[in-house]
């Protein structure tokens, strides 16, 4: 029985996407350029009604970070009704742009309704007004109802626009009382506007005008708490026309002070606001001056702050503003280029805070570690992310390594003071695995929050783990691994870790291990403590847990989570499987009569050396990037993220520069084989290929669980034509990237984890991108049965061609020593040297292998789980011993 | 670009769904009780004191079992309309006027199963939708006559000594989605083109719940929403009746259609952003249909009983559909699931929608009967 919630009075606004107004959101930015009387360039797509390009406008504001977009089509030339239908009906057939929720905005009530007639989200109505009497505006606020629209309410009344302090909460509070009491509207979805005006015209009535809206807004707030205030700020400079370092300056000011007050939204140019901080302070004091009406007498501070513009105007926009925060204490300083992933001053800083404080060690455990509890706030709240993190490591690392000499020779001369504190956490990936992504990024981020990580590399057997781990005295073992024998690998780790009787608890991460198989494989081999990590933002957590007094409480939490996930296992995995000999007579039928198997016109073995790197470029996708660096979400979609958006941009710049460097300086190099040999099936599971070498007999596994009538159950085996009607061909291909290594080892000693992990995750992308490429070249010409087809990326990415490529070790044919084979029939080792670990993993890390199939019917598949028949069919047909066979079957064995 | 082919791409694939969900039953109100003056008082408070005390049990399907009488264009046809001049088999809203006795058996059926609430067969009486049969001019009679039908079966059941013990039930009039949707373009060449209007579409429900309300109808079931944007239209066409009709004013229950895997509706919404959308109609209930299975169903549900602050209904389909593009769910599978979601505090209202039959029904009933429904969200009204 889930328990009784409670529903908060916030202003929630709908696009496809909810936009939900928490006291502690941040400041709505409401985009403004969609606005024909705000943006010239707007005004005339719209008149010349270049309809798709104004959209560019829309979906630029939403990119640069608006969440909500004003549109406003009152132009004296424009059929405003039409203008706003057509333009809104345009933008729902746009998801990246009609995520966030309109505001829709015009003087004419006709044009608002015309708008709220197109949008299936909930809209702001911008705005109604008491302006025409009591009776107009009640029946414009139902109207806004019916529609389930907010509204914004203009401080304006019969008898004008407000313009001080209590004429402006005094109109406010009226509509409220109206449109709370008589109409039963809710506080929060009503928002004001007291009207911004311009100040420092000269004339001196107006220079109150900001301090009269600033403490309006403080009352309005504390006499209707729920309700928002909002403005269109740009009015407020309307006399400093042309020149923008003053208005950009003003407007950040008057926010700064109209924010505090209680303004939440406003409708400006979100990628043109200065930041409070770093506006030049002289600039600063004279807006404050303007703004809150102070050093005012016979419009002195107007007087300044004009002369001040005239300098501003001449010298153009100020860039130097990135820089003043080496004014700045070095604590400070310090903090600024940890938090920002500054490298360029931080031997300078670190060598002035040497000199500053007693001891060296001082220095990390005072302002670097604040600097790094920052980071780790920001990244604990959301607000900074794991790229931006790795850039603050490689911050600390460089001044730890200046420090570091300093601290050694102190500790000659003062062996006693130099006992560590910090707690160490032992990362390794298993025997036989070479993928080590997921665990170098734990380890930066573990570093990042102060612990001692020592980080063991790839391929590292338990006895070397487990004596590391007992001499250094780790208080926490991590392991990680990518390919599915290194599940078996760490359940062997843990059943030793309890035969030694070791203490520290076991984390467990990487990309093919999961809570479940945790629970049900490893954790019940060791008692001191096993956890699954999802990913490294985790991670600090449960170190930190881990480590402290809750430690004994989080390990009964998860053995009790991992206890209920076991019993869960063992009732719901029992599915229904059908024999295996149920399931060879449901094969997959294609019409093999009328199918003319197209003859490959590469002949055996085709090699390629040193792969023209630009263009493999061209292949790459970008989502697994992404995913990599833990921003997840699909590319190009999550550029436009609310919340990775930003980041993700820089991201994929900073990426694209390396792309750049690997290509024109051949960081890389990439060497593939394919081959082609006539092949057919037995009707059952086994592939006949005749190579040069004779016959080679290739093992496939089908799907045994029980399905629907009429549903077939797969095998790789079914894609090739059975001997009985006739031949048939198949292919398989190897690619790799060399090279990485040695850039990887000069980021690492470089201290450069950031750099590090991106030329690892590049070195990815690019062999998939090779695989992708090679596999369209096979298909159009190697092999050649698509001659014609022309495909985008994009399509490729999702797979829209005929034919597969699967590989040994996933989904469809999830036994890894069927790469053996492979690695024969196209002698990968000596031709583009690829070696195979005990584990069957490929090293380099960056490779990947796979077969060929043409017919255009084939397809991916899961296997899904097998029984002990087909585990006993499958030993005798590869001539392994039962045991053998299931050990590399276990993931996928019925248990 | 490709999502908008995507989007018409399911949208096809929905309308052929929908025409075989077929509509629901309706009925009439000739009743001396529905001339009471103050009837939706007391139906409105009444509903709202049975939803405290247990969960209600809607109906199931109406295309499902209108299939399995098998009935021909003739028995389609009736008497009056045996020289219409267009097919009129599959306008099954026709069979409230043409084959009363089929539409009020199935009705009873569910009651007998234990439906504590019965959808009108009125999920196509929209002179929009009619327009497939050239029937536009039927809406206000189609919808009169299956509110009759429905409440004819609701008071000849509780009079039966089957209803013995079985103090209430209510008419749900069905507002369908429409075969025309407001914010989508059905051109891909042109995507700011709009099959249909805002105002005819508000045109459309008006006359629909004119004649769903003055027939007697307790509740308006807008449902089997896919596009907000019909949905919205459907709510100002009601808010706007109600206040020109002062009186009249009945509960709206709201339900939505998540169409796929992405746990968005048709026209692109996530479920949180549906809410919000709808809310402004003050729904009794908020909730799911169609589309999906109780098992792709559940996380959905669980969102909504977190953010709503309403009742929670449900009533998905009997699984997926098969490869016959029959459901096979048995009942005792459906119930299971929807005993869970109750039984996890998650929904005030359950019922059955494609594929779902009485055996249903009454396998539902028997699970949510004896537990205790979702606990209403405490609705904070100042900031704290």
């Amino acid at each position: 029985m889930s328990e009784q919630v409670n529903i908060k009075p916030y202003l929630r606004l709908s696009g496809l996407e909810p936009l939900v107004v928490r006291p502690e959101t941040n400041f709505i930015n409401i985009g403004e350029r969609t606005n024909v009387t705000g943006s010239k360039k707007f005004a005339r797509l719209i008149r010349e009604n270049k309809y798709e390009e104004a959209l560019s406008v829309a979906r630029q504001q939403v990119e640069n970070g608006a969440q909500v977009i004003d549109i406003n089509m009152d132009d004296a030339l424009l059929d405003g009704v039409q203008a706003m239908t057509t333009f809104v009906n345009l933008l729902q057939s746009e998801p990246d742009i009609c995520k966030v929720p309109l505001m829709i905005d015009s003087s004419k009530f006709e044009i608002i309704e015309a708008g709220l007639k197109c949008v299936q989200g909930k809209c702001i109505v911008n705005s109604i007004s008491l302006k025409e009497g009591e009776e107009k505006f009640i029946e414009q606020a139902i109207t806004c109802q019916n529609y389930g629209a907010a509204v914004i309410v203009m401080a304006f009344d019969e008898k004008g626009q407000a313009d001080t302090e209590d004429r402006k909460v005094e109109i406010c509070h009226r509509a409220y009382k109206i449109l709370t009491e008589q109409l039963g509207f809710k506080g929060q979805d009503i928002i004001f506007d007291p009207n911004v005006f311009a100040i420092a015209t000269g004339l001196e009535e107006h220079n109150n005008y900001g301090v009269d809206f600033i403490k309006a807004t403080k009352r309005i707030k504390e006499l209707m708490p729920l309700t928002g205030v909002s403005g269109g700020v740009s009015n407020l400079s309307f006399s400093f026309r042309g020149n923008e370092p003053v208005r950009e300056a003003m407007h950040s000011v008057f926010l700064y002070y109209a924010i505090k007050a209680g303004m939440n939204m406003g409708i400006v140019n979100a990628g043109q606001l200065v930041v409070y901080d770093v506006i030049e302070p002289q600039l600063k004091e004279l807006c404050e001056d303007v703004i809150l009406n102070r050093n005012n007498d016979n419009n002195e501070a107007t007087e300044k702050l004009l002369a001040f513009a005239e300098t501003v105007k001449s010298e153009g926009k100020v860039e130097k503003k990135n820089d003043a925060w080496r004014e700045a204490s070095v604590e400070e300083r310090l903090k600024h280029a940890l938090v920002n992933g500054i490298t360029e001053y931080i031997d300078t800083d670190t060598e002035e805070a040497r000199q500053k404080y007693p001891r060296p060690l001082e220095v990390i455990e005072g302002p670097l570690m604040a600097g790094m509890d920052v980071v780790g706030d920001l990244f604990g709240a959301g607000k900074m992310f794991l790229p931006q993190v790795v850039k603050s490591a490689r911050v600390m690392k460089k001044s730890v390594a200046w420090l570091t000499p300093f601290i050694e020779e102190e500790k000659l001369s003062n062996p006693a003071a130099s006992a560590g504190g910090a707690a160490k956490v032992l990362l390794a990936t298993v025997k036989g695995d070479v993928h080590d992504i997921g665990k170098n990024i734990v380890g930066v981020v573990l570093g990042c929050n102060g612990y001692d990580v020592i980080d063991m590399g790839v391929m590292v057997p338990v006895d070397k783990i487990l004596d590391t781990a007992e001499r250094e005295g780790a208080d926490i073992i991590g392991l990680s691994g990518l390919i599915t024998p290194s599940l078996d690998e760490m359940v062997h780790v843990a059943h030793e870790m309890k035969r030694r009787n070791m203490k520290q608890p076991l984390l467990i991460g990487g990309a093919t291990t999961s809570r479940m198989h945790t629970a049900v494989k490893i954790a019940p081999q060791y008692d001191n403590g096993v956890m699954h990590i999802l990913d490294a933002s985790r991670s600090v957590t449960a170190v930190s847990t881990l480590l402290g007094k809750e430690k004994l409480v989080l390990l009964q939490k998860t053995k009790d989570e991992y206890d209920g996930l076991r019993k869960q296992f063992a009732n719901k995995n029992k599915k229904e499987l059908i024999s295996y000999k149920d399931a060879v007579a449901a094969k997959e039928q294609f019409d093999w009569e009328n199918y003319t198997p197209v003859k490959p016109a590469v002949d055996g073995v085709k090699v390629f050396k040193d792969f023209d790197l630009g263009e493999i470029a061209k292949y790459i996708d970008w989502s697994p990037f992404f995913i990599a660096w833990e921003m997840p979400g699909r590319y190009p979609e999550v550029l436009s993220d609310d919340k990775f958006g930003a980041e993700a941009k820089k991201l994929l710049a900073e990426a694209e520069k390396m792309v750049e460097s690997i290509v024109t300086e051949k960081w890389f190099t990439a060497d593939g084989v394919i081959g082609f040999w006539s092949a057919s099936s037995n009707n059952a599971d086994t592939i006949t290929v005749t190579t040069s070498d004779g016959e080679v007999k290739l093992e496939s596994l089908r799907q045994q669980s029980k399905k629907a009538a009429g549903h077939p159950s797969f095998s790789l085996a079914d894609f090739v034509k059975p001997s009985q009607i006739g031949s048939d061909y198949m292919g398989a291909f190897a690619v790799t990237i060399h090279g990485a290594r040695q850039h990887i080892d000069q980021f690492a000693a470089e201290l450069d984890d950031y750099n590090k992990i991106m030329v690892q995750v590049l070195a990815d992308r690019f062999v998939e991108a090779f695989g992708e490429c090679l596999h369209e070249k096979s298909r159009k010409e190697y092999w050649g049965y698509a001659k014609d087809e022309a495909l985008s990326n994009k399509d490729l990415i999702w797979e829209e061609y005929d034919g597969i490529r699967p590989a040994p070790g996933y989904p469809a044919c999830p036994d890894h020593t069927e790469k053996i084979k492979l690695f024969d029939m196209l002698n990968v080792t000596n031709n583009i040297g690829i070696s195979l670990t005990e584990s069957l993993a490929m090293d380099p890390p960056a490779s990947v292998c796979g077969w060929y199939f043409a017919h255009p019917k084939s397809h991916y598949f899961g296997l899904g789980k097998i029984g002990r028949d087909q585990l006993e069919d499958y030993a005798r047909r590869k001539g392994m011993n039962i045991e053998e066979a299931e050990k590399w079957l276990s993931p996928v064995l019925e248990s | 670009m490709r999502r908008r082919i995507c989007l018409l791409f399911t949208l096809h694939k929905k309308f052929e769904l929908i025409k075989r969900y077929e509509p629901p039953p309706s009925s009439h109100v000739y009743t001396l009780s529905s001339l009471l003056l103050n009837l939706k008082f007391i139906t409105m408070s009444a509903i709202r004191d049975l939803l405290n005390k247990r969960i209600l049990v809607l109906d199931g399907a109406m295309g499902t079992m209108i299939q399995r009488y098998k009935l021909t264009e003739a028995d389609y046809r009736g008497d009056r309309f045996k020289d219409w001049h267009s097919d009129v088999k599959g306008n099954n809203d026709l069979l409230s006027i043409t084959q009363p006795d089929i539409i009020k058996a199935i009705h009873k059926e569910y009651l007998q199963a234990g439906s504590d609430i019965i959808e009108t067969n009125t999920f196509s009486s929209t002179s929009i939708a009619q327009a497939d049969y050239d029937m536009q001019s039927l809406a206000h009679e189609l919808n009169v006559a299956s509110v009759k039908c429905a409440r004819e079966a609701i008071d000849e059941f509780l009079a039966s000594p089957a209803g013995e013990g079985r103090e209430m039930a209510f008419v749900a009039g069905a507002i369908g989605p429409l075969n025309k949707t407001l914010s989508l373009s059905p051109d891909v060449n042109n995507p700011g083109y709009r099959a249909v209007t805002f105002d005819e579409v508000v045109a459309a429900y008006t006359e629909q719940i004119h004649a769903l309300i003055e027939a007697g109808t307790d509740i308006l079931l807008i449902e089997t929403i896919f596009d907000t944007l019909n949905a919205k239209a459907a709510i100002f066409a009601a808010k706007k009746y109600f206040r020109d009709h002062p009186g009249t004013e009945k509960d709206i229950m709201i339900s939505g259609t998540i169409t796929d895997a992405s746990g968005r509706t048709l026209s692109g919404q996530t479920l949180e952003a549906f809410y919000i959308s709808v809310a402004h109609a003050n729904p009794l209930s908020i909730g799911l249909n169609c589309a999906l299975g109780a098992k792709d169903m559940r996380a959905h549900v669980e969102e909504l009983s977190q953010i709503s602050s309403c009742y929670v209904s449900a009533y998905p389909n009997a699984g997926l559909p098969n490869a016959m593009g029959e459901y096979d769910e048995e009942p005792t599978e459906t119930a299971a699931f929807l005993d869970d979601w109750a039984k996890q505090g998650f929904v005030n209202i359950v019922g059955g929608c494609c594929g779902t039959t009485p055996d249903h029904i009454r396998e539902i009933s028997r699970a949510v009967k004896s537990i205790k429904p979702r606990v209403l969200p405490i609705v904070e009204e100042v900031l704290n």
